[in-house]
């Protein structure tokens, strides 16, 4: 078995006193170089177990534990040094004047001195493609362009581990997928570890496993193709089906006998080319 | 408007001042301020417009189009200058034409006055026209360094300055999506009287505020996800070069202003 890279104990969470549980009893682990997708609707817990992975948030109980480093207010700087976090809004946690001084900005933080740092920062320009933009300010770039330097700037502080908390939420299709194919490429090539939080269930599909959360639990976990077929529990949910799915399901109700691993586009032209061979 | 106007923008070119220090130019234009006021004859407002505009001329940029930038504040000086014209009653009386009596001393006070304004007014627009925001912001960080020992937060403050100068335009394209929306939804920004105008506002400035706290609260997150907590052990990713051409030009004010105490009557 791999390493369990991230996990929750029996964790619950709550923002008040008052309020009612964002998690409850929430336990699961995430591996070392596996891309896990968490999806769910809004407040199902999905951005607090964000939040709680780099110590934004402390659990109220049980325990998180980030690479074997049980997580605590002594702790929490070093798992932070791990644990990278590209967020939903682009224009939100653009810290720095220019492309180049955000990327640094983590750097800076850390205390690496200025020669180190210049080359990280376009070592990790040039992992998303934007090392011709160096000097750009944050308003002349698109919606995706400024996620592309999110995760520069967290690629910068070479986490082992990659949360997109809803990173592609906010973009437009063609942003969704360059910043979807640049973290692909990148988690081939340095073995990071993805969590990807989304409400995109086409997203999803893309991962290697998903827990779908509901109402501050864990609702199901397991493989994209388990998950997705079980399409009227995820609709009652409120999540949408990925396009794929609809379609293989709508094509089963019509007689064709579609086995159950096929989600992405690709993999169903096959299938439908080999069908029509063999009429 | 916002795009005719050139008073704190920057244009990048390529020029000798543009590649100067940020501190040599923040020092230089803080002493040009006092330096100003050295001059009292024509001779030394001579000068004083001659090195004014070689610095132009060094700073490659169009002469017409800092002129042209900075019409709006041209108003500002000739109303000093009439005002100057009107109330000042020294020396000869040149014109008497009803109430209206205009003395030498009036005139030349006036011009002596715009050319001040003049002088100060295109000089300081070299500095943000040359010189990044957040060049300035190192410059000044740099320079505020020393009350670091009297406990004075100046990481803190040139922090906040940096953020505060990279969230302009966002909160500028911000102000113009609001306005536009409640347009959409009848509010009139542009009639009635002051007090309706000032109500209409409402409406923009709430939802405004509103998702700058967001805004803030989401940054500190990023922020805090990228490991900062605050001022201690940071590195610096900008770097400051002080150049001879800095001392140089230091040296050339310093020179001016000699120069200017000597031809002062």
């Amino acid at each position: 078995m791999a390493n369990k890279f991230v996990q929750f104990n029996n964790v619950s969470f709550r923002y008040d006193e008052e309020a009612p549980y964002a998690l409850k009893n929430v336990s699961f682990s995430v591996f070392e170089g596996e891309w896990l997708a968490i999806v769910g609707h809004n407040g199902s817990g999905k951005s607090t177990l964000a939040k709680l992975m780099n110590g934004l948030l402390f659990p109220e109980e049980g325990d998180v534990y980030i690479n074997h480093l049980k997580l605590s207010e002594e702790l929490v700087w070093d798992i932070r040094d791990q644990v990278g976090m590209v967020f939903q809004n682009p224009d939100n946690q653009f810290v720095g004047t220019t492309v180049q001084d955000d990327v640094a900005f983590g750097l800076e933080n850390h205390g690496i001195p200025r020669d180190e740092m210049v080359e990280r920062v376009h070592e990790a320009l040039r992992h998303v493609n934007m090392v011709d933009f160096l000097d750009q300010e944050p308003h002349h770039l698109s919606g995706g362009q400024k996620q592309r330097v999110a995760i520069a700037s967290v690629l910068a502080l070479r986490p082992k581990i990659i949360i997109l908390d809803e990173a592609t939420s906010m973009l437009d299709p063609r942003g969704r997928n360059e910043v979807l194919e640049v973290v692909r490429e990148l988690k081939n090539k340095e073995n990071l570890t993805i969590i990807s939080i989304t409400h995109d269930l086409d997203e999803a599909a893309k991962a290697d496993r998903i827990i779908v959360m509901n109402k501050g639990q864990v609702y199901r976990e397991g493989l994209p193709e388990d998950i997705f077929m079980m399409d009227d529990e995820l609709t009652k949910l409120g999540l949408d089906i990925p396009f794929t799915t609809k379609l293989v399901k709508s094509l089963r109700e019509n007689g064709y006998d579609i086995p159950k691993d096929i989600l992405q586009e690709e993999k169903l032209v096959d299938y439908i080319w080999k069908l029509k061979q063999n009429i | 408007m916002m795009e005719k106007m050139i008073f704190g923008r920057y244009i990048p070119v390529e020029s000798v001042i543009h590649r100067m220090d940020p501190r040599a130019k923040l020092i230089i234009v803080f002493l040009f301020i006092f330096v100003v006021f050295l001059a009292n004859n024509p001779m030394t407002y001579g000068l004083l417009g001659v090195f004014t505009f070689i610095a132009l001329l060094l700073s490659n940029i169009k002469i017409s189009f800092i002129i042209k930038g900075l019409r709006f504040l041209f108003w500002l000086i000739l109303f000093t200058f009439l005002l100057h014209i009107f109330f000042t009653k020294e020396g000869e009386l040149l014109v008497s034409w009803g109430f209206i009596k205009i003395y030498e001393g009036g005139l030349i006070q006036g011009i002596y006055i715009s050319l001040r304004f003049f002088f100060l007014i295109l000089f300081t627009s070299l500095l943000t026209l040359t010189t990044t925001p957040i060049e300035i912001t190192d410059g000044l960080e740099s320079l505020l360094n020393p009350l670091k020992k009297l406990k004075f937060p100046v990481h803190e403050l040139a922090l906040m300055l940096s953020i505060a100068l990279r969230f302009i335009p966002t909160l500028m394209d911000e102000t113009e999506k609001i306005m536009k929306a409640q347009q959409a939804r009848g509010v009139d920004f542009s009639e009635g009287s002051l007090t309706t105008r000032a109500k209409a506002i409402i409406p923009l400035l709430i939802p405004l505020f509103i998702n700058a706290f967001k805004r803030a609260d989401e940054l500190a997150t990023a922020m805090e996800a990228r490991g900062y907590r605050g001022g201690e052990g940071r590195t610096k990713y900008r770097l400051l070069k002080w150049d001879l051409r800095d001392t140089l030009a230091l040296l050339i004010l310093i020179a001016l202003s000699v120069t200017l105490i000597l031809l002062r009557n």
